[in-house]
């Protein structure tokens, strides 16, 4: 049962700030992605926890125990980098035997357990070649291999796949998760591609300029964001500044309710996802009206850009049925959106039933 | 009738297209084949007169000849030892330095690193006057010491780039694989860095070994008459005996370390071991 916390955890390299106070809690067995845009300091964070960065303050624990003091080697963690980084003057079989030897393991051990590793990755017949036999995707196979063989309590991986091409890198993602269910293995995963971290993780931390944003499920992540941050950066999202008095929100020439007890005045961003705009008919009070300007086939569904006088352009995802084109004038209604206001909790709003119109005889 | 214009002309076609190539050749045999052929052939011979192309009499005469002379005898072991001794004083003093220079970052690296060309920058003799007058003062002119001084001088540039860029061409990350599985910063250094620089360093180490055995000019100014070296001792003998062969010999002797460098450096650029560890 390994589970790894962390404490207030602060890193600066000179006046920069890479990662804010930062505190996180990692169950056993369970599979953790942080995810974030490049510099969000996500790979510092992982780095401190394999020790190769030094936190300017706070504290690390795998199982209740600080592992802060200890230099790299020491950790019970394990890394897969984003490099390949198998050494190239190794066989397969002395790259994963390396560990075990420090280790202090008998040769007939270390036999079994390679052979083991091997076998678990899907390659046992790769001991005998060289890295640079190997493809990209065996030789991060290889990499896993080397790193559960010492049995970590931690798996870290540091965006293991994205020197990967995209199909190669959705086969990995998949065989990686089996395997770490199979060996039942703590694992944090690094990423900032929003789709691997969405399909992998039991939990994600969505990070921005070195601090958490929001920890949660993925299905959460995805419908509850909590900042406008992760409203915008995972999925595609409409983001309308709006303005909000008492208990009305104004866009453009537009009025819409707010729930009751939300009552606020001030500016507020709207945040539309694209499958929450429905058509309604046309010369509806609350419709939004546009106008088509791009569709883009997307095979089971068409990504659709209309231009509306108040909210310049919105993406609106429709199915392959409603035919639409070009010029076509549209009247469009949100049936879910949240409202986010500075510092506040964001407040979200399920329209109810919108009327729908019959998407036959639109022109 | 028909014309015949010159490009018709299967030898003009041909030396038009691969005019450049052939000119390199014959100059190519010229300049190196035919003087190293000479060579070789005066090591071997006994009697080679004009109007003869070849040697009329061969045989190994003149080796026990030149070999059981007295100042070779001096200068061979004289040699050999100079260039052992300082090649491994320039690994001592050379690689932790282009380690430093690969891996640490200090103020005034780049001008450090650059200041090694300098030695090369000026013209050999004028400076090696310039420390003949230093040593001159230190009393290190005819001495054994004077000459690995000023040998070492010499090996510093080569000692300090190669290592400097092999060092720098190992990805950080291969050593932070290391000691993610266990491996103090030691072991680190010496399993994984130092097997992935070996080839360079190797080359490095035969480079200097091959120069300081070669060079004339700082051994004959420092050295000389004291201490003697092959190169130094082949001066006189090409200038004032009137037998080649002597000069020959030395030329051979002069030559098989360099011949065992190419023979290794070829192996190490079939294998990729040097570019590996130049991290290309």
């Amino acid at each position: 049962m390994s589970t790894l916390s962390l404490h207030q955890i602060r890193k600066q390299f000179g006046d920069v700030v890479a990662v804010h106070e930062m505190n996180l809690h990692v169950n056993h067995g369970e599979f953790l992605c942080i995810l974030g845009p490049s510099g969000c300091g996500k790979s510092t964070a992982l780095r401190m926890i394999a020790g190769f960065e030094e936190p300017t303050a706070g504290d690390i624990r795998i199982d209740d125990r600080s592992i802060g003091m200890l230099p790299p080697n020491k950790r019970p963690t394990a890394m897969v980098f984003q490099k390949y980084t198998l050494w190239p003057h190794m066989r397969v079989y002395e790259n994963i035997a390396f560990g075990l030897r420090l280790h202090g393991f008998s040769r007939k051990d270390i036999d079994e357990k390679v052979k083991g590793a091997l076998e678990l990755v899907g390659l046992p017949a790769y001991g005998k070649r060289f890295p640079s036999q190997l493809s990209g995707g065996e030789q991060q196979r290889i990499a896993l291999a080397r790193a559960l063989v010492l049995q970590p309590k931690i798996l870290l991986l540091d965006e293991p796949f994205s020197n990967l091409d995209a199909l190669l890198r959705v086969r990995l993602r998949e065989e990686l998760r089996r395997i770490q269910r199979q060996v039942n293995i703590t694992a944090i995963f690094v990423t900032h591609d929003q789709e691997e971290a969405l399909s992998l993780a039991d939990r994600i931390a969505v990070m921005n300029k070195g601090r958490i944003e929001q920890l949660d499920h993925p299905s959460r992540i995805y419908e509850q964001p909590q900042t406008l941050f992760v409203a915008d950066f995972i999925g595609v999202m409409n983001l309308l500044p709006a303005h909000q008095d008492g208990g009305e929100i104004i866009i453009g020439s537009y009025r819409m309710p707010v729930p009751s007890g939300n009552e606020y005045s001030g500016d507020v961003t709207l945040a539309v996802r694209p499958e929450d705009l429905a058509i309604v008919p046309s010369g509806s009070d609350a419709a939004w009206n546009g106008q088509v300007e791009h569709v883009i086939d997307l095979g089971h569904y068409r990504k659709v850009l209309v231009r509306t006088e108040h909210m310049g352009v919105l993406k609106v995802y429709l199915p392959k049925a409603v035919d639409v084109r070009e010029a076509t004038t549209l009247a469009l209604q949100p049936t879910r959106y949240t409202i986010f206001r500075d510092h506040q909790t964001p407040i979200e709003v399920h329209a109810g039933s919108v009327p729908q119109l019959s998407l036959q005889g639109m022109a | 009738m028909t014309t015949v214009t010159i490009t018709s002309i299967p030898f003009i076609r041909f030396f038009r297209r691969e005019g450049i190539g052939i000119l390199w050749l014959i100059g190519l045999i010229f300049g190196i084949v035919l003087p190293i052929l000479t060579v070789l052939l005066w090591a071997f011979a006994i009697k080679w007169r004009y109007p003869s192309v070849l040697p009329t009499e061969w045989g190994l005469d003149f080796w026990m000849e030149t070999l059981s002379r007295a100042d070779i005898r001096r200068a061979l072991p004289n040699s050999i030892a100079l260039s052992v001794l300082v090649t491994v004083l320039s690994a001592v003093i050379c690689l932790p330095a282009s380690f430093a220079f690969a891996r640490l970052q200090f103020r005034g690296k780049q001008g450090l690193l650059l200041s090694f060309l300098f030695t090369n920058a000026f013209p050999r003799f004028g400076l090696y006057i310039a420390i003949a007058v230093i040593f001159f003062r230190f009393k290190l002119v005819g001495t054994f010491a004077g000459v690995v001084v000023i040998q070492l001088l010499n090996t510093l540039l080569l000692m300090i780039w190669i290592p400097t860029a092999a060092f720098q061409g190992v990805d950080r990350a291969l050593e932070e694989a290391g000691l993610d599985v266990g491996a103090s910063p030691l072991q680190v250094f010496i399993q994984i860095t130092l097997p992935m620089v070996f080839p360079a360093l190797f080359a490095a180490l035969l480079l200097t070994f091959v120069n300081t055995f070669y060079e004339t000019y700082g051994a004959l100014l420092i050295g000389a008459p004291n201490v003697l070296t092959i190169p130094v001792i082949m001066f006189p003998l090409i200038n004032n005996q009137p037998i080649p062969q002597f000069g020959a010999i030395l030329s051979l002797v002069l030559f098989a370390p360099s011949v065992v460098l190419l023979l290794f450096a070829n192996r190490l650029l079939r294998g990729g071991y040097l570019t590996a560890g130049f991290g290309v």
